[in-house]
């Protein structure tokens, strides 16, 4: 039999529906992919018992007849997702031994779809971080590896675990977040696709909280048919979540594979960074041309205020943080430091937190007190939310030309484990090309787009319009077929 | 605007994390190198706009006022570090 590891999700669901295996065996094949790549930190807390048993119960439904796209197909979910009963902990030492008594919105509907879920992935401590290095768990460690050499590289982060997973045949897909680039640049790194919902599209219910008003959850896949299928799943309304936004779920697989022609691509001139590497600039310039040659239309389009993205970002994500991170106080969930005798309250929200919290962690919720406090908050706070409208106004004029925004997602390909963990600013500029969409709360997918001369994969990223994931996924699709993009890891774990 | 030790023992109070006498230095000149490449933000002319709090969200909507759930103290107090006689447990607040 094949290799039931190496389907895609859409190959998976059909397969299943032909009856060329059942469930039971596709979680039994993952639950020794995942057991077999302990060398790739990507699963924390694995579930296969668990899983095992949502297969089996997958099998009795689709045995039935209709059932959901999902049911039956085995994923992996970032571990800032609440899953009922098992450790959820965002990577941290704060929330070391909770619990969750309850689904997150995501989740609660994967799993009514009959997902199967092999156990939670691996991920920047609350999702701060480009490299998946800030983790609790220790870093994962991406499959693939630079030609002729075997240091770690970074599978990118926050989702790194979510990346590492999917790109090294662990699941058909993972849940991923992504409040800067956490969804996309990881996929980048490790060649798969990743996808960014408009903020508003998927419910933030259940998934612990970075920046509110920038984090969104979306689907982290081999293929763009696969992003479609997954989306589709867990997007929608939830009157839990205040933000989630009150509009209909298309079906975003029937999109696919129409035409292209006469759309109109922007190239923002402002991308032209210093520092993009050669060979992502003819990437980009290749891209662009595939989709011409489809029949769109490119146009140089301008964003002015991209260069004060990151800057802008790293207060208002900070902030955001500072303030839903005082939710964690060791008195009704996660860790409570050691106390000593006559210590008081604030002693033991003090001594909590300064242990409990890792460096990058202490360091933004400082940084957002600080940018928040009395005497500050107008020059930085305040400042940095008009700046953020700006960034907001080019898209819009954008978006007045255009129907969607081709860039790279990174910069320059995956970088080894500890090369930047000393210079914060280095790690920040990770995500020049993927923050100023969060900002904007628009749309974005990263699709693969080739191998660099160090032998591992780099993204191109399509920027939507508000609630066009459907016209992205079509664009994505049609970039994908062109790279033809097929190639995987060497296995060495 | 440059952070001495003494604006870094504040926000570490604000933000209620511990931090030693010895550490605050050094976290000064962390928090200078990334507050000075923030400060790139006064280039920008931003006379007149309005800030931006979130994107995409229509006026909020509102509920109605009726309790939903209930009746679940043993979740609440499951994930607690320590509890008595269904109460969260904290050292002595008031003398």
């Amino acid at each position: 039999m094949t290799d039931l590891t190496k389907l895609t999700l859409a190959e998976a669901r059909d397969g299943l529906r032909r009856k060329d295996f059942r469930a039971v065996e596709l979680t039994e094949a993952h639950n020794a992919a995942v057991a077999g790549a302990k060398a790739l930190n990507a699963y924390v807390h694995p579930t296969p018992e668990s899983a095992l048993a949502m297969a089996e119960a997958a099998d009795a439904r689709l045995s039935e007849g209709e059932a959901p796209d999902l049911c039956g197909l085995p994923i992996g979910v970032k571990d800032l997702f609440a899953v009922e009963g098992v450790p959820t902990q965002a990577a941290s030492r704060i929330l070391e031994g909770f619990l969750p008594p309850y689904d997150s919105t995501v989740t609660a509907k994967l799993r009514a779809a009959g997902a199967v879920f092999l156990g939670k992935l691996n991920m920047d401590e609350f999702a701060m971080g480009s490299s998946n290095e800030t983790s609790v768990y220790g870093p994962a460690i991406s499959p693939w590896r630079r030609k002729g050499e075997t240091k770690p590289l970074t599978p990118g982060g926050s989702s790194g675990g979510s990346s590492a997973a999917v790109s090294a045949d662990l699941a058909l897909a993972a849940l991923g977040t992504d409040t800067g680039g956490s969804i996309r640049q990881p996929a980048a790194l490790t060649g798969i696709v990743g996808l960014k919902p408009t903020y508003g599209r998927v419910s933030r219910w259940g998934v612990v909280a970075f920046a509110s008003s920038l984090d969104q959850a979306g689907p982290m896949t081999k293929t763009v048919r696969d992003a479609a299928i997954f989306l589709k799943a867990f997007a929608g309304f939830d009157p839990k979540d205040s933000t989630s936004a009150e509009i209909s779920v298309p079906d975003y697989e029937a999109a696919l594979g129409g035409s292209i022609r006469g759309k109109r691509i922007g190239i923002p001139k402002e991308y032209r960074v210093d520092g993009l590497s050669g060979e992502v600039q003819s990437l980009w310039d290749h891209g662009a041309l595939k989709l011409r040659e489809a029949g769109a239309e490119l146009v140089e389009v301008s964003l002015p205020h991209t260069k004060y993205a990151l800057a802008a970002y790293y207060i208002v994500a900070p902030a955001e943080a500072s303030s839903n991170l005082a939710r964690y106080d060791g008195v009704r969930y996660g860790r409570r430091a050691k106390l000593a005798q006559g210590d008081g309250i604030a002693d033991l929200y003090e001594k909590t937190r300064a242990e409990g919290f890792g460096r990058e962690v202490r360091r933004r919720v400082m940084i957002g007190a600080y940018a928040l406090s009395a005497g500050f908050y107008d020059a930085y706070y305040l400042r940095a939310q008009k700046v953020r409208a700006l960034i907001k106004r080019d898209f819009d004029e954008a978006f007045k030309q255009v129907d969607a925004i081709l860039t790279p997602t990174t910069p320059s390909p995956a970088f080894g484990l500890g090369e930047k963990t000393n210079d914060p600013v280095a790690m920040y500029l990770e995500d020049v090309f993927t923050v100023p969409v969060n900002l904007a709360g628009l749309p974005a997918v990263s699709l693969p787009a080739g191998l660099a001369q160090q032998g591992t994969p780099l993204g191109l990223q399509l920027i939507g319009r508000p609630f066009d994931e459907s016209g992205l996924l079509a664009l994505a699709e049609v970039l994908e077929r062109d790279s033809e993009f097929s190639a995987k890891p060497a296995r060495w774990w | 605007m440059s952070v001495d030790a003494e604006d870094v023992r504040r926000a570490a109070k604000l933000a209620r994390i511990a931090v030693k006498t010895e550490e605050l230095e050094p976290l000064a000149a962390e928090l200078n190198g990334i507050l000075t490449w923030i400060e790139q933000l006064n280039e920008v002319d931003v006379e007149g706009v309005e800030p931006l709090t979130t994107p995409n969200v229509a006026d909020a909507r509102q509920r109605p006022d009726v309790v939903t759930d209930g009746n679940i103290q043993e979740k609440i107090l499951m994930n607690a570090p320590e509890t008595r006689e269904g109460f969260f447990v904290v050292p002595k607040v008031v003398e």
